[in-house]
């Protein structure tokens, strides 16, 4: 089974309230601030490696294979994912700041024709711009089923479908796709019982999260293949169809009193709040 | 003159109030552009929310029934709300910001070839030009956009549009035909849904939300934030990290990736305040915190606070109220 999962570099999810914004307020300034592969997207990687391990008598008939559309300095992303134990890398030239969902999804489209994944794993939102769009636009153009917001993966042996637990507004709804399909993944994904490839043995738990590249893993991934492309040579239509405007500041919170009692509490919330 | 088209949420035999919320941005936007709205749903039956959703102030209710498309699956639905926006020549497509809009949206825009705003915020005009508010990283940011295409999609953030109140004057109702299935119909099945059960309100409609987390450290130790919670009519909400443990049904995860949540008041017991978890409760009037430890990050934006062991302080808490009332 070939596997692709398109990752983003994201400033430090952890440092969020750091993010600046220019005077002009027409730039965020990321000074200060690690990069990282955008929480979900390592979810995906995960849950790939997960799917794939143990299946199959030709382990070499399995891909996975991370893609990342950004500047230069998302190497370091590619190989962390590289490092957790991906196949194989590309990284497509672009800044990163001036995409839309539309042009990453064009983009990836393009790699599919040259690649056909069986199937394509995404995380359901990138912590930066918070949009959720690029998934559903890129299964939209493709023609293939989503399977949205996924908390539980299962697989049958012969991996030609995937029953997936969706974590919707009142519940869990279960769909299964054929494959090919496109998947985004949600945080639940990356607890330990959450995919489930009928393969592996069933003793064998995973360890809860996303698992961290190793220092022999590593320099494994410094001799992976990465492949560097630009959207030019993919043919990628590079209009977008949103503008950014401008950035600002939203009003913030600032904390408020400690009070000793809980009859104290009370009669603030009755008496001075007005919300009990 | 832009006319706009309002896709509602069903769920469960009821327009959700979130509905409500995106008519008021529609009715918003319709005075800037002077177009009008309608609004279209879509189901398996919709003949118990006719009714309701007749008294919206839409210029059109648009209802399009058809066995087993309850599930609002984006395969199922695109192709259909796609042909109502192409006859009805519709301008600007919005949606609540539920897991359902955030299923459908992004497939639809992309089959309009439109461009999307998601989780809108506030909406504003100037020079023929509709401009967009939207939170990015985590809320730290609001970033204004303008969609640059001729057809524009967009979700919105309930928490941040007042609920429009039902008019008496009806709208016309119209049923329309389905148009063949997409072909990747054929290649999703449902197969079942499992409602996570709650008798209390939803979150994002709630006046009161209380909010455990890790502190609570089981999933029995939990029936006291639903105690209080249900003792002031509120709804109960988690931490992804109460949610992982296993403590209560992932539906109830509130933050950045889960719901957003703005009520008059909200608890928060054994939490610590990532910033994923504020991103979540920022618009909240109130906001109180239980925790024993005083440098714990929610008591930065907690409008009152407790320094104390939980499971001291919540049956306190729920005495005090009982016997204040
Ligand atoms: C991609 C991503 C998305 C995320 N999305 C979300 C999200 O949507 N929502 C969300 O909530 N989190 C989210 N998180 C997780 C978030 O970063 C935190 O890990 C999580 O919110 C912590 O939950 P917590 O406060 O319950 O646990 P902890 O941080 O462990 O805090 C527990 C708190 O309980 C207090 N406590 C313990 N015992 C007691 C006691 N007896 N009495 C009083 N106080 C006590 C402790 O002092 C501590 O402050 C996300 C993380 C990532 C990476
Ligand atoms: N620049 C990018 N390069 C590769 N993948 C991306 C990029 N931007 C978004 N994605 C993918 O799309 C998913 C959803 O992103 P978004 O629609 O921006 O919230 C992410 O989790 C990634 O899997």
């Amino acid at each position: 089974m070939k596997i692709i999962v398109p990752i983003k570099r994201v400033p430090d999810p952890e440092k969020a309230d750091k993010v600046r914004i220019s005077e002009d307020g027409k730039q965020l300034i990321f000074d200060g601030l690690d990069w990282k592969p955008n929480p979900f997207d390592e979810y995906a990687v995960e849950t790939a490696l997960r799917l794939v391990k143990d299946s199959g008598a030709d382990q070499t008939a399995n891909e996975v294979i991370v893609v990342s559309i950004g500047p230069e300095e998302a190497t370091h992303q590619v190989l962390w994912c590289l490092a957790m134990g991906a196949d194989r890398g590309m990284l497509i030239s672009g800044d990163d700041r001036e995409l839309d969902a539309t042009v990453v999804a064009r983009a990836i489209a393009k790699l599919v024709k040259k690649e056909s994944p069986d199937l394509i794993l995404m995380g359901k939102q990138t912590v930066d711009g918070d949009s959720n769009q690029t998934a559903q636009m890129l299964a939209g153009m493709l023609g293939w089923p989503q399977a949205t917001f996924a908390g539980r993966i299962e697989t049958p042996a012969d991996l030609s479908s995937a029953t997936v637990t969706r974590e919707v507004d009142g519940g869990s709804a279960t769909v299964t796709v054929k494959f090919p399909a496109l998947i985004s993944v949600d945080v639940r994904i990356v607890t330990p019982q959450a995919v489930n490839n009928n393969m592996s043995p069933p003793d064998e738990l995973n360890r809860d999260g996303a698992r961290f590249a190793s220092l022999p893993g590593i320099m494994k991934a410094k001799k992976k293949p990465l492949e560097r492309l630009t959207l030019e040579d993919l043919g990628v239509d590079t209009s977008q169809r949103v503008k950014t405007i401008s950035y600002s500041r939203p009003a913030a919170r600032s904390g408020g009193i400690i009070l000793e009692t809980v009859e104290e509490l009370v009669q603030k919330l009755k008496e001075e709040a007005r919300v009990l | 003159m832009d006319n706009i088209l309002v896709i509602a949420q069903v769920f469960d035999g009821q327009v959700k109030k979130s509905t409500n919320a995106t008519i008021t941005f529609a009715s918003r936007v319709a005075a800037f552009t002077g177009g009008s709205y309608s609004v279209m749903a879509l189901g398996d039956d919709l003949s118990g929310q006719t009714e309701d959703l007749s008294h919206l102030g839409a210029q059109k209710v648009i209802l399009a029934e058809a066995p087993g498309i309850d599930q609002g699956l984006g395969e199922q639905w695109v192709p259909i709300i796609e042909q109502v926006v192409r006859k009805g020549s519709f301008k600007i497509i919005a949606s609540p910001s539920s897991s359902i809009g955030k299923d459908v949206l992004p497939r639809l825009a992309q089959s309009l070839k439109a461009g999307m705003a998601s989780d809108v915020t506030d909406v504003s005009y100037e020079s023929d030009n509709l401009f967009y508010v939207r939170p990015m990283y985590a809320g730290n940011v609001n970033c204004t956009v303008q969609i640059t295409t001729e057809t524009e999609v967009v979700t919105v953030r309930q928490t941040e549009f007042d609920p429009f109140e039902a008019i008496a004057e009806e709208s016309p109702v119209e049923r329309i035909d389905i148009p063949p299935p997409d072909m990747a119909v054929e290649r999703i099945e449902f197969n079942g849904f499992e409602k996570s059960i709650s008798e209390r309100p939803d979150l994002p409609d709630a006046k009161i939300v209380v909010s455990g987390g890790r502190g609570l450290k089981s999933g029995e130790n939990f029936k006291i934030i639903e105690e209080l919670a249900d003792l002031i009519g509120g709804a109960v909400g988690a931490t992804r990290a109460a949610v992982d443990a296993g403590f209560i049904h992932n539906d109830f995860q509130v933050g950045q990736t889960g719901k957003i949540v703005a009520p008059d008041l909200y608890i928060a017991v054994g939490l610590s305040g990532a910033l994923q978890h504020v991103a979540g409760i920022k618009s909240s009037k109130v906001i109180v915190a239980i925790n024993k430890d005083e440098e714990a990050p929610i008591f930065q934006v907690s409008d009152y606070g407790i320094v104390a062991d939980l499971f001291k302080a919540v049956p306190e808490l729920i005495e005090e109220i009982k016997k204040t009332t």
